[in-house]
Order: C-alpha cells, then structure tokens, then sequence
C-alpha cells in the first residue's frame, strides 16, 4: 500500500494533491495513518502502534482501517500497483 | 498510562466555498444523559432501541402552555389529544395536570375512560363515529363535535331513542390565509354551510349545542392564521347569540401548534422558526378579548394541542450496528431503529446526537434503519463525527405521532420508558415479543403440518 508520491500532507491534518489541485482533510487517527504511510510503514505496524495507544480492539480498528483506505483509493491517492 | 480514545480514521474532500452550517459546537455536544440518567445505562438495562420520555418535561412544557393562554383569557381548558400519544402514562400526566381528553374514535374513547377520565370532560372529535360509540358518548354526557350531515341525522334518532339532548358542538373549516386548507373536515364557514347546520340544530331543539369547533390543519407556523380562524368562529358565535338569543359555552380552537422539529427542506432549522406559546396566545386571546362578546358571556377557550405538548418530551436511543461505504464513497450507517419506529422521519429532519464524547470532525454521512427495505432512511444527509459499531446515539423530539402510528413491521416494538420527576425510570409500555403475535393468531387445522 503506497501513498502517491507528491502529496504535500500537513501536520494539521489536511492533504494537497498537487497532480490534480484537491485537498482532502483528516481526523487525528486519519492523519497517523497518512503519516504511516508515508513513511511506508505496512498494516500490521500501524495496528500494533494504535492498539498501544488507543482504547481499541483489533477487529474494530481493521473494520475502520479497511474503510479508510478505501476512501483514500475513492479519492486516488493510492499508488496503482 | 490511560489509553486515547478512538475514533474512526476519516478523509474527506474539502469543498472550497461551501459553508458549514454545521460549525456551532453547540450542535454537537453529545447527550449523554436523560434528564441525569446515563443514555448508556438506560440501554443497558432496557435495550436498544428504546423509547424515552421526560415526566418532567412534559410538565414543564404543559405548565408553560398553560401559562401562556391562563395570563392572558380567564377561561382555558387544555384537552389532551390522543391520537398525538396515547400512551395510558403519558394522558394521566396530562390529565394530572388538568387536560381534558381529546379522541377520535372509540379506541380512543375506550382509553380515555380507562385512564378515569370522566364522560363529561371527553371531546370526541372526528369523521368517524359508530352509533355504539356516540350512544357510550350520548350516556357519559360527552362533547360530540359533529362532523358531517349524516352524525347529525344519526344523532337526532339516537336523542330521541334514549331519551337524551346530546352535548354537541359544530366543527368548522375554514379558509384561514394558509395553505393547505383542511377542508374535508366538518362544514364550511365561507359558504355557510356551518351557519346552516348551528341553525338546524338550534331550531330542532333536539341536541343542546353547547361550542363551536375547529382544527385548522398541524405544524402550523404562523399565529395569525389562528387569529383569522377565531374571528370567522366568533362571527358564527356572535350570530347564536343575536339570532337565538344563547351563549354557547365554549370556542375549540383545535391543536397544530408547531414542535421545534425541522421540516424536511426547511432552510431553517425548527428551533429558530417555531413561534412560542406566547405568540399564539397573544394571537388566539386578543380576538376574543377585543370582540364584541360581553365579560360575562366569554366562552372557555379549548386547546386541543397535541405535538407541541409532547414532542420535546420524547426521545429514541438507538445503537450503530454497522458502518457501510456506499460506492459515491459517503459513509452510511445502519441502526437499530427504522422507519417503523420513526414515522415522523417521512416529516422532519431529526436531529441525531451521538451519545458518547467525539471530536471536531465530521463527515457526510447517511443513517439508514434495520429495515430490509429501500424506504429505511432515517437522514438521507447528515454531518456526523465518525460513529462505529455499538456506538450508541440519541433522536431527540420525537414524542409526537411516533408511538401511535408505529408499525408493527418486520421488528418488533421496543420498551417504552419514562423517567419521573424523581429520576426513577419506570417501563411503561413493554417491548413485544412473539408470544403478543400468536396470542392473536390461529392457523385452520389443515394447515398446521407442513411436511
Ligand atoms: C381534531 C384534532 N385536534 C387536535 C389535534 C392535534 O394536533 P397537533 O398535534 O397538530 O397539535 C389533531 C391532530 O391531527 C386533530 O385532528
């Protein structure tokens, strides 16, 4: 799972896509992803990192991950592998 | 250390220019509690969904009603209307508080007796009256509002029958400047059929007319259009007087006050556009005040108020059962609590509060029912904080209509609860189970094997 190169993505939680001039924003959790992402931390690494920080079990934070990643597939933000 | 909580990771695309009306934090803080019983505990102990509704305030907002009209006209009497919810617990507050009954039917009549109200404090209304149920309301000495020239004939044979002069009044329509108008019910003023019939009846000397009736339509939002409707009924009441020389007891200017619920498409939301208590009553009382009818003869005003009583006082907890991307990429959400608990979601644009603590950021989302059926839709478009399964969540003013014209469809009913003035919490209408459906259904002989 690769984040497209050249997105310009703020520590306030907002994503520029310059290839087509939208911006996206994010939530806390959203935004931790994006960062993961980018820094090409896989799935696994991100769950272990937000089932230590946050009150949450594993089946509901994959639930919700699965969704977000679709929605950044929706807004093609997604590498084509 | 204390773990963070969390909240659904969420994206969306920001649409410059587009104002949020959504900004307020005011609209987003959570309910996490009834009347101080945690929305959480109530689930807990009595399930979900689950119907909800404040003793307190019902009396409050009965008390603020009242004192609306009582400061302002000397005479008023508040008469509950069924139909809006008919609850056995939710009348005797009403009735505690001083209502009357207000039904329309002999289900309703049957109730009103059962909650101990007396004949002679009961208005029956409506289009449909069976002669046993206007020979009960003949022999308790009710209010029969006469609809239509066919009761009036059935209620001529029944005086004579029993040997009885019926309490009666006349309900009028009228054109009051708004739109729709409700016209199907009772006889027209403008084209005096109404004056026809009070004449009819005062001639015939058969029934005692004792009030002149309307209900002008529901929701509806401006004051002046009950301003209009009292001069049309004081004209009529006037004319009894000079003609016949009587003065009738009473005015029933109907219910449709407005709840402060949203219409579906209304630009504004319900809590900024809902006139209050005081301005209809300004506008209702100031006509009979400034007319012609002298102190001594002033009838009592009747209110037959329904949802502006009740739906404040009534809310349905639900749970999230599912969260669902639909393929446009807008988050839905599928509840416990559908359409056939929430007819008023055909109407209104509830407002949903979630009940647990959430952050700053929403999304468009869309929150449909348990309903195995396309028309489940509780909001078709809603901002909410990213909600996930088993969270739960809180439909505020829907204590009108929805606990009478509930269906029984594919679920079952829930528990219905009311939390006192003490904070006790009390069922008082249990949920269904199967058994309530095979006590009144029979399978023929043949068809109880099936192999
Ligand atoms: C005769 C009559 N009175 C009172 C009411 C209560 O109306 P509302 O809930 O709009 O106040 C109704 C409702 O339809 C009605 O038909």
């Amino acid at each position: 799972m690769k984040l497209k190169p050249k997105l310009a993505i703020s520590d306030s939680g907002f994503i520029f896509d310059p290839s087509t001039g939208e911006s996206y924003s994010l939530n806390e959790e959203g935004l931790i992803i994006v960062q993961f992402l980018k820094e090409g931390k896989n799935e696994e690494e991100i769950k272990e990192h937000f089932l230590n920080e946050y009150d949450i079990d594993e089946t509901t934070f994959s639930r919700s991950y699965l969704d977000f990643i679709s929605m950044l597939k929706h807004f093609n933000l997604i590498e084509h592998e | 250390m204390e773990k963070k909580t969390f909240e659904r990771p969420v994206i969306k695309k920001v649409q410059i220019g587009m104002p949020s009306k959504f900004g307020l934090k005011s609209e987003y803080a959570p309910i996490k509690e009834i009347d101080g019983i945690p929305v959480k505990n109530l689930i807990e102990q009595y399930g979900s969904p689950l119907y909800v509704i404040s003793e307190q305030t019902i009396r409050e907002t009965y008390t603020e009603a009242y004192k609306a009209f009582s400061t302002r006209y000397p005479k008023v009497q508040f008469a509950w209307s069924y139909k809006t919810n008919y609850l056995d617990a939710v009348c005797k507050i009403f009735h505690q508080e001083g209502s009357w009954a207000e039904v329309v039917s002999g289900f309703e009549y049957e109730k009103a007796l059962n909650n101990g109200v007396p004949g002679n404090k009961i208005i029956f209304n409506g289009p449909y009256k069976t002669r046993e149920d206007l020979i009960k309301a003949i022999e308790n000495n009710s209010f029969i509002h006469i609809d239509h020239y066919d009761e009036y004939y059935l209620l001529i044979d029944l005086a004579e029958e029993l040997n009885i002069r019926p309490k009666v009044a006349v309900r009028i329509n009228m054109d009051t400047g708004i739109y729709p108008q409700w016209s199907r019910f009772g006889f027209n003023y403008e084209n005096g059929e109404a004056w026809e019939i009070i004449q009819r009846i005062l001639i015939s000397n058969k029934l005692d007319l004792v009030g002149l009736h309307c209900h002008i339509g529901t929701y509806i939002m401006v004051p002046w259009a009950y301003a209009n409707a009292m001069y049309k009924l004081i004209d009529l009441f006037l004319g009894v007087e000079k003609k016949y020389n009587k003065h009738l007891q009473y005015i029933d200017i109907g219910g449709g006050f407005a709840s402060k619920n949203t219409l579906k498409g209304a630009y504004l939301p319900g809590t900024d556009t809902c006139p209050t208590f005081d301005q209809y009553a300004d506008a209702i009382t100031s006509v009979i005040i400034n007319s012609s009818i002298s102190i001594e003869h002033l009838p009592v005003l009747i209110l037959e108020t329904g949802r502006a009583l009740i739906d404040d006082a009534g809310y349905l907890l639900g749970t999230i059962h599912a969260t669902k991307r639909l393929p446009d990429g807008k988050n839905s959400l599928i509840t416990d609590l559908g359409v056939n608990l929430l007819f008023t979601s055909f109407w209104y644009d509830h407002k949903i509060t979630p009940a647990q603590e959430f952050g700053p950021y929403t999304e468009e989302t869309v929150v449909y029912g348990p309903l195995c059926m396309n028309i489940d839709v509780i909001r078709e478009y809603v901002q909410l904080p990213p909600l996930k399964k088993g969270d739960h969540f809180v439909i505020s003013r829907i204590g009108a209509y929805n606990m009478t014209q509930w269906m029984q469809f594919i679920t079952y009913r829930p528990n219905v609860v009311l939390i006192d003035t003490n904070k006790n919490t009390h069922i008082i209408r249990k949920a269904e189970t199967i058994n309530n459906f095979n006590n009144l259904e029979q399978t023929p002989e043949h068809l109880k094997k099936i192999e």
